[in-house]
């Protein structure tokens, strides 16, 4: 059994920046790269891909990044763990796979995919056998928006992945892992922790959570000292684990950010609900229980950490049409630029309303005045110019196309000092909104398969 | 004597559907009961009242000496619903920094000092140091 083993963070969501995990596999020695691709609304994106193209639906990134590591990766013997798979882990490996036969590597790489967390193909017999898929916010059934839902995936844990790993996997690629499970997959894998080791495991989520989000526990978006942080070039977090679940948070010491009790308690507390209550697939972690101890040098030493048996019920992500939305902006200029854009929603909203246009909601923000925190931050008198920002949302996709053909009028039949038109006429977006459920584990995890293939030599 | 929480404090805030949650965590450990004892739900709940359309609930980790506030109904339906600007509650941590709080001028002295790296972080260098 090792004694340390590194997971270095690469990738805190789709769209993240692209050189963090070539830093981390090239500016000192590392054991695993976690990358982690999906949100909530990821997933929905991914299936609208997969419907259109059946060789699509998973984050494309992922791809030509490997194919650029993976001689380093094999070298430096760097195992790969990813959610990048998204709703389709097969056509991700097969992209994979072609890249693969024109890279040297050595040896051949073994890439190992996790199915079994969608469950879109499964949802009727599931409604049918009696899994009600209640919304965890407002105890609604699922039937009630059934003909709507685009994607159905429950969040998976660490076996999969372990049996990956097992398996000699080089690259993991699952679908819906828990962001958390990308790393301590690796740590309960390593050290042979059991599935009922919950302080281990415990700790191992407390790990995950301060991987999953890259460069923020590193002094990304730090309001602790954020004038004093490098992030020209961060390294990205770095967990330093031991067998007892104990582990230091780090980077690598020649990259830019900062490793703090600050900067790691700010990740502790992000996204975070009841600490207490921390729930995963493979434990509850209790973040009331965590120490910090900051060893100075980006060193911060984590223990102590405690966790509670596993729920009977994994989390599903659900995803489902529900209408449509559009935002326009126009910006108006000194002298009176806040009155100017009062005027000019007032006579969009008349002619809306003229139209006879039904909207679920219209929503209007001026910004530079207060868009994001209303009434809470104090703007200064007489701005030198203001953002005029108005979106609309309604089932009815003609009345938000017609909302946006009601912007551009605006410049010319409407207040003085405008501009900022030059985006043209607003995008109408389809509203993909979100429904969490539950469902009995066994549904889902007798229903999961790895398979690991090598790639030709 | 009165000063804005950025004296004393620092935080990040962060969605789950339509719920933001705002964890505010304390500069110096002398800090942190002041904020337990002042940063009440109400408080926040006031003061966020023109964004916060439910109720807050609020939850202690005296071993991180920080606050975690959860926000129900304020990002205008959440995810891709909201029509908001700042639809994630991503700007909601610097701002809950401006919130106005009574603490004696020793516990500023002592944040400042931290602040400005001439005394050290929480937990440095002496395991179990934080409660």
């Amino acid at each position: 059994m090792p004694e340390i083993v590194r997971v270095a963070s690469g990738q805190g969501f789709w769209g993240d920046w692209q050189e963090a995990p070539k830093l981390q596999v090239r500016h000192g020695p590392i054991d695993y790269l976690m990358l982690d691709y999906l949100a909530e609304i990821t997933m929905s994106i991914l299936q609208k891909q997969r419907q259109r193209d059946p060789s699509a639906g998973y984050a494309r990134d992922f791809v030509p990044l490997m194919l650029e590591l993976a001689p380093e990766l094999i070298e430096g013997g760097i195992r790969v763990l990813t959610n990048a798979g998204g709703v389709n882990p097969d056509a991700c490996r097969e992209a994979l796979l072609a890249g693969l036969s024109d890279v040297r590597t050595g040896r051949p790489m073994r890439i190992a995919t996790v199915h079994g967390d969608g469950l879109m193909d499964r949802l009727d017999e599931l409604l049918a056998a009696g899994h009600e898929l209640q919304n965890m916010e407002t105890g609604e059934p699922l039937s009630t928006i059934r003909d709507r839902v685009y994607s159905a995936n429950a969040y998976i844990g660490a076996e999969p992945i372990r049996s990956a790993l097992q398996g000699d996997a080089d690259i993991v690629i699952t679908g819906r892992s828990t962001d958390t499970a990308l790393t301590y997959a690796a740590l309960a894998h390593e050290f042979g922790w059991g599935a009922d080791d919950w302080d281990k495991l415990a700790a191992g989520v407390a790990a995950g959570h301060i991987n999953e989000c890259g460069a923020q526990a590193t002094g990304g978006n730090t309001l602790f000292d954020w004038r004093g942080v490098d992030l020209l070039a961060p390294g990205y977090p770095i967990i330093e684990a031991s067998a007892d679940g104990s582990f230091v948070v780090t980077k690598h010491p020649d990259l830019g950010g900062r490793v703090t009790w600050a900067t790691v308690t700010e990740q502790l507390v992000y996204e975070m609900g009841d600490p207490r209550d921390y729930i995963t697939p493979d434990c509850v972690a209790d973040f009331s229980t965590i120490r910090l101890e900051d060893l100075g040098s980006d060193r911060v030493r984590v223990h102590g950490v405690k966790g509670a048996p596993k729920t009977d019920q994994l989390k599903v992500s659900i995803a489902y049409h529900a209408g449509w939305k559009a935002t326009g902006t126009l910006v108006y200029a000194w002298p009176d630029a806040v009155e100017k854009a009062h005027r000019a929603d007032e006579l969009l909203r008349g002619r809306l309303d003229a139209l006879g246009l039904e909207f679920d909601e219209i929503r209007t923000e001026i910004i530079g005045a207060g868009a994001c925190l209303g009434r809470v931050a104090s703007p200064p008198q007489n701005l030198p110019e203001v953002e005029l920002r108005v979106g609309v949302r309604s089932s009815d996709r003609e009345a938000v196309e017609r909302f946006t053909r009601e912007i551009a009028p605006l410049i010319l039949a409407g207040p003085p000092s405008v501009t900022g038109f030059a985006g043209g006429r607003p995008r109408v977006q389809e509203v993909m909104a979100y429904w969490p459920a539950l469902i009995d584990r066994d549904v889902v995890e007798s229903n999961l398969r790895v398979d690991v293939r090598e790639a030709a030599p | 004597m009165k000063v804005g929480l950025r004296e004393v404090a620092f935080a990040r805030s962060g969605d789950k559907g339509d719920t933001a949650n705002i964890g505010v965590i304390a500069i110096g450990e002398i800090a942190y009961p002041h904020l337990v004892e002042q940063l009440t739900a109400d408080t926040v709940k006031r003061y966020f009242r023109a964004v916060c359309r439910g109720s807050v609930e609020r939850y202690e980790l005296p071993n991180l000496c920080a606050l975690n506030f959860l926000l129900h109904e304020s990002l205008g339906g959440g995810g891709t619903v909201s029509l908001m600007l700042d639809a994630q509650g991503k700007t909601f941590a610097a701002g809950i920094l401006g919130l106005e709080i009574d603490v004696p001028k020793t516990v500023i002295d002592e944040c400042r000092q931290i602040s400005a790296g001439n005394l050290p972080g929480r937990g440095r260098g002496a395991p179990g140091s934080v409660r």
